[in-house]
């Protein structure tokens, strides 16, 4: 500590990341989130096999079904030949990104929600109420209602993959940030009692400003633990969804379906679950190590040890 | 040649053993798994096969179906036929007799009271009987004497093998019943779920949707049937793991309907604890061509009505270009294995009704894109065919279904190589085939260019199929959709026909027409695109005997003389 | 806090009568039909029949009033009847489900014991569980069994439950042949040999379910322990000379415990609702399966009634959990 003076004046960000750097699980989530999204956004530019593509020719197709994997389709292909590895990259091209918006959605929510009925005593009730209601409701029944509602309006809107994407999105979003509400409303209800928040309050704090300052920061972890797992069920929940005829078209590959389609085949060919199964546990790995570091990174009483 | 006679008869009565000198009751429980679960025992209150299949074990009706799908006596004493007199010269009745001695599982007597109050009981207007349509066109039924039953129609009914019939409409027991006729039907819990019967086993207890017990009937009319003393029955679950558990753990002596992929199928083949057994009815996997107009420029109330026909598809060529572009041995390849084979047949059985149309069953990829051109259909820049502007560009919906989404992503690969664009659909069984007129989803309201699904018929007579396809039975919105001419197909000639079947009374007669009209729907117009019969699927483990598949019946036909091979 | 409780039993009810109508209006908006389960080769006019016979083609408000009247009034009535002998209910019309056409109740009480005894057990394993491996590995946080615990847990979170109990169903029930891959109903437990066929066929359901309640609850265990070991009061316990031991488990592990009982006070209902999937990979059968089937079925009834008994837990639960907070952390006041 004694050369601190010596150093120039760093911006708050520098030191996050100095920080940051130092947490050698959370380099290593970044790197590895970062080959996952370049796997399947810059991948298809190098492997251009199409994902849909089957062969016309019916004896062709006979013998190119249930591959294991080769030097034509290093992944293997499935039981209508298709080629795994294009199929991995298109799938996770969906999934990563309905992960991450829909988690982002659901906690955004949930924050949002929870820091307002734990820290505004006259909206506890209604919200909390409000979340009861939603925990309540039969998911199913919801989506299909939904699909019916909002399917044909947000598709003339966005174009079919686009609408569909939308609507996967808040179905997923809206139905799943309760635990997160729950959870941060009872962080926040024990905060506000505590004597720095009531510091903050005598010297007349607006709570706009409380609440960004003091109370937000306090709650990141629970939020990052629901993010992560968010991520997770996300992905999951969309390959379930595409089995109500919500999600995309029926050929259309996202991990979550691949791993579905490919658990019939677990006997024979266990390699079709394999890698759309360590595609989402990686996702979801490297999210969690991400976060921790940031967490870690972002606590200025852990910064400074 | 005496000691051949002699080494016969002695390896028939090896052969035979178990079943001639087994007794009732001396080879304990027998375990059946189903992977729909069952919910009732009464078939005409019930949703589904599992229902009736499960119930057939404990309810009977008069005759039943064979696993050649002849008609044979269960409870009656003999055929009716219009040689003995039990049909009436001009089909106007028929005549029942029952079997001296019968007595229900209470051991109460069998009577004609019991025949003539099923009959009430289904044909009872508040009752939402299930099985109405076997008692379509009774008059009425009344007792002769107290084994006799005279079943009377309002029209000549060339087949009059319909009411108390097949497991679909078994006879109860008036004295179980009495209290449930009408509205009161689904308030009798009791009697739904432990109904009293005369078949081979009886109900000791039931659990809704999971598991039903059966011990054997006391007073079953063979003595020494059945050989179990118990019958388990099982639901829920995946066809996957219901044959993983009677061929390689060996849980499960039966299971039904084992729809797995062929793959598996091979795969557990060699599994030495059970193999598997399949037959073929009249279900078949069709796509079916939508002749109207889907679009959704068109208003609400116009689109997929015969106010609109369809832009592309009203042309036949287009739709035997569809047709002629898919490897249907392909498609039983992947999607069913043993469970299915190639078809062009609309009504593929009995053999005396399928027509020997086979010309569909070998692709021609060039012949259809000449035929597309032929029609004016040309490629454009983007290797999609186009007509005055237009692309050739299909919606393909169907239910949610992993052997469907196989199909589906075939067909399409087919179709885009013919120069067809394709757009697919999947749709939740539940909203697909629930026929709710306020969603769009629905396989009647067909709001997609083509579909697929699997239909068939009750029983061996095709003719209520057939006559499903006239002009008046398109589902529109006045009828709040309903209606099972689901193509919205109309052709004065074919109604003619139907009309002309409904007066036909000789058999080939009969035949003929159905062929004609199975022919005009398939060959002749390409409105239905038939893929594959799909039979029946079903595995029983190694040590369970007397097993015969039948596809015209219940399943379960035959559990009185199933045993326990040792 | 009693004044609290009670005030919160009373705006219970309001609110509960009014998730009740939007479950209702909700299940009947949804674009399924009861007629889905009917076999195509039943002409309409018959379909029509029995889905008149249903009572589903009455206008929404009628089911809807005469749901409330037969949950509140007829169904309360029927279980005095069975509890004193009495027969205040004779003649009224039960809730009937659409699909079995028997009363809903008894469904659910027949389904009680399966589900009870595997999802609840899992859950009591998971939570067993989770504690432990949460407060050691934010103790010895980056450790290798803190990496362990994190890696196992990730790994048991994005797996989905179908993919683990087909992996456990291959190995130990087809190739290893240990355990029965189906469950078994109507087992009894009278004697010895029952009850180890009873733990055998409840082993793989179970290792299923507690793993991946497990996952979700250490995870918040661990990140909440680690925020509290941070604080100065952690820093002042341990100045004034306390052991480790009381430190940890009684100041730190007190204070981490708000957002762990929200998690697991929300978890309680679930088991009631079932685990759908388990469920159905196994063959338990539970209530889970019966929601799901009614709900593909569109067994309206059903679905409604079930939604309703886990919307009445959900309100319970989160109020045990808000008395819960009040008693960890005394400094939170509600009145």
């Amino acid at each position: 500590m004694t050369d601190v003076a010596m150093e120039k004046p760093r911006s708050q960000w520098a030191d996050v990341w100095a920080q940051f750097k130092t947490h050698k699980g959370a380099l290593l989530g970044l790197v590895v989130f970062g080959l996952l999204i370049a796997f399947v956004f810059i991948g298809p530019l190098i492997w251009t096999k199409d994902p849909t593509y089957i062969n016309p020719n019916a004896a062709e197709m006979i013998k190119g079904r249930n591959k294991p994997p080769s030097l034509v389709s290093p992944l293997g292909t499935d039981q209508l030949g298709r080629d795994m590895l294009a199929r991995m990259m298109k799938g996770g091209q969906v999934s990563i990104a309905v992960g991450l918006v829909a988690m982002s959605i659901s906690i955004f929510l949930g924050t949002l929600i929870g820091v307002m009925a734990g820290y505004f005593k006259r909206l506890d009730g209604p919200l909390m109420r409000m979340t009861d209601l939603f925990l309540a409701l039969p998911l199913l029944p919801l989506l299909l209602v939904m699909v019916l509602l909002f399917r044909d309006p947000l598709s003339a809107a966005f174009g079919p993959e686009g609408g569909t994407f939308l609507l996967i999105v808040t179905a997923i979003g809206v139905t799943s940030w309760m635990q997160a509400a729950r959870v941060v409303r009872g962080e926040v209800l024990a905060l506000k009692e505590r004597e720095f928040v009531l510091a903050a309050r005598s010297i007349g704090t607006p709570s706009r400003r409380m609440i960004l300052r003091h109370i937000l920061p306090n709650v990141v972890s629970p939020i990052m633990v629901a993010a992560t797992l968010g991520i997770a069920s996300a992905i999951i929940t969309e390959s379930a969804l595409s089995f109500l005829g919500l999600g995309f078209p029926p050929d259309f590959p996202t991990w979550g379906r691949l791993l579905f389609d490919g658990a019939e085949y677990i006997q024979q060919y266990p390699q079709r679950v394999i890698w759309p199964g360590v595609a989402i546990s990686l996702t979801v790995l490297s999210v969690n190590y991400i976060g921790d570091g940031l967490r870690d990174a972002l606590d200025p009483r852990i910064r400074g040890r | 040649m005496k000691l051949k006679s002699a080494l016969l008869g002695a390896v028939a009565t090896l052969a035979f053993a178990p079943a001639a000198f087994a007794e009732r009751g001396t080879d304990g429980n027998v375990k059946v798994l189903y992977s729909q679960a069952v919910s009732i025992m009464n078939a005409y209150l019930s949703n589904g096969t599992k229902d009736v299949e499960v119930g057939s074990l404990v309810l009977e009706p008069l005759a039943g179906f064979d696993n050649e799908g002849t008609v044979f006596p269960r409870l009656a004493d003999g055929l009716p036929s219009v040689e003995n007199g039990g049909i009436a010269e001009d089909y106007t009745s028929i005549t029942w007799k029952l079997k001296a001695g019968l007595l229900w599982s209470d051991g109460s007597p069998v009577t004609a009271d019991d025949v003539v109050f099923t009959a009430e009981y289904c044909m009872h207007p508040e009752g939402g009987c299930a099985q109405a349509a076997r008692y379509e066109g009774v008059s009425s039924v009344e007792k002769i004497d107290d084994l006799t039953v005279k079943v009377s129609f309002s029209t000549p009914k060339y087949n009059p093998f319909t009411a108390f019939v097949g497991a679909t409409s078994p006879i109860l027991q008036k004295a179980q019943f009495a209290n449930c006729l009408g509205a009161a039907a689904p308030t009798c819990t009791e009697a739904n779920f432990k109904p009293i019967g005369t078949g081979p086993f009886m109900v000791t207890d039931f659990k809704v949707n999971d598991t039903v017990e059966l011990a054997a009937n006391p007073n079953y009319r063979d003595p020494a049937k059945p050989a179990f003393a118990t019958l388990s029955v099982k639901g829920g679950g995946d066809a996957a793991s219901a044959a993983r558990a009677v061929m390689e753990t060996g849980e499960f002596d039966y299971a039904c309907n084992t729809q797995i992929n062929p793959e598996l199928q091979a795969q557990m083949k060699p599994g030495c604890k059970g193999h598997s057994v399949s037959g073929f009815g009249t279900l078949v996997e069709r796509i079916e061509m939508n002749m109207t107009d889907p679009s959704a420029d068109l208003a609400e109330g116009e689109r997929s009505t015969a106010k609109h026909p369809h832009p592309i598809l009203s042309d036949m060529r287009v739709r035997k270009a569809l047709s002629m572009a898919i490897d249907r041995a392909l498609l039983v390849e992947i999607g069913y294995g043993e469970a299915g084979r190639p078809t062009c047949n609309l009504v593929p059985a009995p053999i005396i009704y399928a027509s020997d149309n086979t010309d569909c069953l070998t692709q021609d990829i060039e012949g259809a894109k000449a035929l597309l051109e032929e029609a004016g259909w040309t490629v454009g820049a983007d290797g999609i065919r186009e007509k005055d502007g237009k692309k050739l560009k299909m919606l393909y919906q169907t239910s949610v279904n992993p052997v469907r989404q196989d199909f589906q992503a075939v067909i399409k690969g087919w179709w885009n190589e013919i120069g067809v664009d394709v757009e697919l659909k999947s749709i939740d069984a539940g909203v697909y085939f629930g026929g709710d007129p306020g969603s769009p989803d629905t396989f009647q309201k067909f709001y997609a260019d083509v579909e697929m699904y699997a239909n068939n018929f009750d029983g061996t007579d095709p003719e209520p199929y057939v006559a499903q396809y006239t002009c008046e039975k398109a589902p529109k919105p006045e009828s709040q959709w309903q209606g099972e001419n689901i193509n919205r197909f109309c052709d004065p000639a074919y109604d003619a026909l139907v009309a002309e079947l409904l007066q036909t009374r000789e058999t080939e007669k009969r035949a003929e027409l159905i062929k004609k009209m199975n022919d005009m729907l398939t060959k002749d117009t390409y409105t239905i695109v038939p893929l594959v019969d799909r039979g029946r699927l079903s595995a029983h483990s190694n040590t369970l005997g007397g097993v015969v598949l039948n596809v015209w019946d219940s399943e379960l036909w035959n559990a009185s003389d199933w045993y326990r091979m040792k | 806090m009693l004044t609290y409780t009670i005030r919160r039993l009373l705006l219970a009810i309001p609110t509960l009568l009014f998730i009740s109508l939007v479950i209702f209006l909700l299940v009947d908006l949804a674009p399924g039909s009861p007629a889905s389960q009917i076999p195509l080769t039943v002409p309409p006019d018959v379909r029509m029949k029995i889905l008149e016979s249903m009572g589903a083609n009455d206008p929404v408000h009628v089911r809807y009033l005469l749901w409330l009247k037969q949950f509140f009034v007829v169904e309360p009535l029927v279980w005095i009847d069975g509890v004193f002998g009495t027969t205040h209910a004779e003649g009224m019309q039960r809730i009937l489900s659409w699909q079995s056409r028997s009363p809903v109740f008894d469904i659910i009480a027949e389904r009680m014991p399966q589900t009870l005894t595997v999802v609840g057990s899992s859950y009591v394993l998971g939570v067993l569980i989770a504690l432990p491996i949460g407060i050691y590995s934010a103790y010895r946080q980056y450790s290798w069994f803190d990496q362990l615990g994190t890696f196992i847990s990730m790994v048991g979170f994005s797996v989905p439950t179908f993919f683990t109990g087909l992996v456990l169903i291959l190995v130990f029930a087809v190739n290893l042949q240990w355990f029965p891959s189906i469950y078994d109903t109507s087992l009894r437990v009278t004697d010895w040999a029952s009850f180890v066929a009873q733990v055998k066929q409840m082993i793989m359901p179970v290792m299923v379910l507690a793993l991946y309640n497990a996952a979700q609850i250490s995870r918040y265990m661990r990140s909440s322990m680690l925020e509290n070991l941070g604080q100065d009061y952690v820093r002042t316990a341990r100045a004034k000379g306390l052991g480790e031991q009381v430190v940890v488990l009684k100041h730190v592990l007190r204070n981490s415990m708000i957002p762990v009982v929200t998690v697991i006070a929300l978890g309680i209902p679930t088991i009631f609702g079932g685990a759908i999937i388990t469920e159905q990979v196994f063959r338990v059968n539970g209530l889970g399966a019966l929601l799901i089937n009614a709900i593909h079925g569109s067994d309206l009834p059903m679905v409604q009634t079930l939604t309703f008994i886990f919307a009445v837990l959900i309100v319970i639960f989160n109020l045990v959990a808000d008395i819960l907070y009040g008693i960890l952390d005394p400094r939170i006041r509600y009145d």
